[in-house]
């Protein structure tokens, strides 16, 4: 534990000195705000045509979480699909490049403590992005009167979704020297993690069901209404445990005869 | 201290070292020679534990590098052929990193730092970020975070290349210091290294042992660089005479055709 924190350590320093992890946080969070304005403009106007018409009961029905925070949980979650290859391609792929990776392995540290490390590292940062999210609706309870429950749980199926997506990164870094091609094919994982139950939104049988269970925003979208189901979480955790389980076998396959 | 046993290791159908075997004992420094692509750096990355050999062991302090690893890696000192440094790091940090890597705590950790930053005369450049130093301070940083946990065992891969003549004199005194305790594995092409600082000469060509043999039992009058070619050019000629063997067969059938 205490190698998997050292090397943890250095790959965090190395997130704010190269600097990665400013940009990735200042465009996550400017294009945040950016839906964030343009929802709260809409929940805006429609209020206003609803006052003008005289609509008590449409009025009524408006609320925060549905048209303000709902979208703008969706849309974070496709800003990481975009940002999180970008954080995660050099974890591996850097170090072989730059022939560090022979200090990593030589040295008297398990594979496993590597895998954790850079994971943790990874984790720190997106979990950090999630929680200065976390500033669009903070303003809303402070100037309207939203839901805190179904946003706390939305924000945890944010920052669940993040951590899943840094595992599926590391994967995609470790089996590559090359951080392109770490960047693309982590995109392309995230990507169809996200569009995988397409197939299945008409059809029935175990065959969709399972599409379904696949699918990222299925599990996501539950969660971002408020619902915390063990479901959901047992799927978050697979996919970081199936994802960081397989990074440690590529790590690990050097050592293989 | 070393005992090298059979190494065999294949990357697909190509073999990059075939039965290699050599030993070094304490206090000894062995030169590892050979022409490029001989398979010298292959060997000191078995060694090193980190790749395995096809075939074949290797004991470092009597441990297994294959399967007690992390107990044999503990006492390695090993600096690959570019030093393995992180281009945004200061040095100090770089040191402290590799040094907590291989398991040194606190007040250890600062004493090993100034002991190494001291011997491989890295005082001015201990702020500055890796990315920027000249390749010869690289290759010194290399060597400082490779000895910081004072590892019985040092695997030097090239570890003078770069430097410029002041600074080859000053790593070399600086091996032979440290070779005084330990046991050193240093792999070079410079002939003249070998005979100034080392006990011992390993030389391997295409993928084998061609000669293993103490400097101080080198026959009087004959110099190393006779040895290395002699070494190498008895494999070159052989495998002449046989192409040459070829050539007279294809002669001979065409002139029987004829």
């Amino acid at each position: 534990m205490r190698n998997a924190l050292i090397i943890a350590g250095r790959e965090i320093a190395a997130y704010f000195v190269q600097p990665i992890a400013y940009v990735v946080m200042t465009v996550f969070l400017l294009l945040g705000g950016w839906f964030f304005f343009a929802l709260l403009r809409r929940f805006d106007l429609i209020q206003q045509m609803y006052l003008a018409l005289q609509n008590p009961a449409a009025l009524e029905r408006m609320n925060l979480n549905q048209m303000v925070v709902e979208p703008l949980l969706h849309n974070l979650a496709i800003v990481l699909v975009i940002l999180v290859p970008a954080i995660t391609m050099r974890t591996f792929a850097e170090e072989k490049r730059q022939g560090t990776y022979e200090l990593l392995l030589t040295a008297p540290v398990r594979t496993g403590e590597v895998v954790a490390g850079k994971y943790i590292a990874a984790a720190v940062l997106i979990l950090v992005m999630v929680a200065l999210a976390g500033i669009f609706p903070l303003i809303l309870v402070l100037f309207g009167n939203p839901e805190v429950g179904v946003i706390a749980s939305g924000y945890l199926g944010l920052a669940f979704l993040g951590l899943a997506f840094v595992a599926v990164g590391l994967f995609t870094s470790s089996v590559t020297q090359n951080q392109i091609i770490a960047a693309i094919s982590c995109f392309g994982a995230l990507l169809l993690l996200y569009v995988i139950s397409w197939p299945a939104e008409t059809g029935g049988g175990s065959w969709s069901q399972l599409l379904r269970y696949l699918s990222l925003p299925e599990h996501f979208a539950t969660m971002v209404r408020g619902l915390i189901s063990t479901k959901d979480i047992v799927y978050f955790l697979s996919v970081i445990a199936v994802a960081l389980f397989l990074t440690q076998r590529s790590v690990e396959s050097v050592r293989w005869r | 201290m070393i005992e090298v046993k059979n190494l065999t290791k294949m990357y697909g159908n190509f073999v990059a070292i075939k039965d290699v075997s050599f030993q070094a004992k304490k206090g000894q420094i062995l030169g590892f020679l050979g022409p490029n692509g001989a398979g010298k750096t292959t060997t000191m990355r078995i060694i090193s534990g980190y790749m395995p050999a096809t075939s074949g062991t290797v004991l470092v302090d009597g441990l297994d590098i294959f399967s007690q690893s992390l107990q044999a890696r503990r006492r390695i000192g090993y600096l690959p052929e570019n030093p393995p440094l992180y281009n945004e790091m200061r040095v100090e940090a770089y040191l402290r990193f590799a040094g907590k890597l291989r398991g040194l705590h606190r007040g250890d950790l600062d004493a090993a730092l100034g002991h190494v930053i001291e011997v491989c005369g890295l005082r001015e450049v201990a702020t500055r970020i890796c990315g920027q130093l000249s390749k010869g301070y690289r290759q010194r940083v290399g060597l400082a975070g490779a000895i910081i946990h004072d590892p019985q065992v040092l695997i030097l891969d090239e570890p003078t290349i770069g430097l410029d003549p002041r600074q080859i004199r000053d790593v070399r005194a600086l091996i032979r210091d440290l070779g005084t305790n330990r046991t050193i594995v240093l792999s070079t092409h410079i002939l003249p290294e070998v005979s100034q600082i080392c006990d011992k000469v390993v030389i391997i060509n295409e993928g084998h042992v061609v000669l293993e043999q103490d400097l101080d039992q080198l026959v009087a009058g004959t110099s190393l660089e006779d040895v290395f070619l002699t070494a190498i050019a008895h494999e070159r000629g052989h495998e002449d005479l046989e192409a040459e063997e070829e050539l007279e067969e294809v002669g001979a059938g065409r002139s029987s055709a004829q």
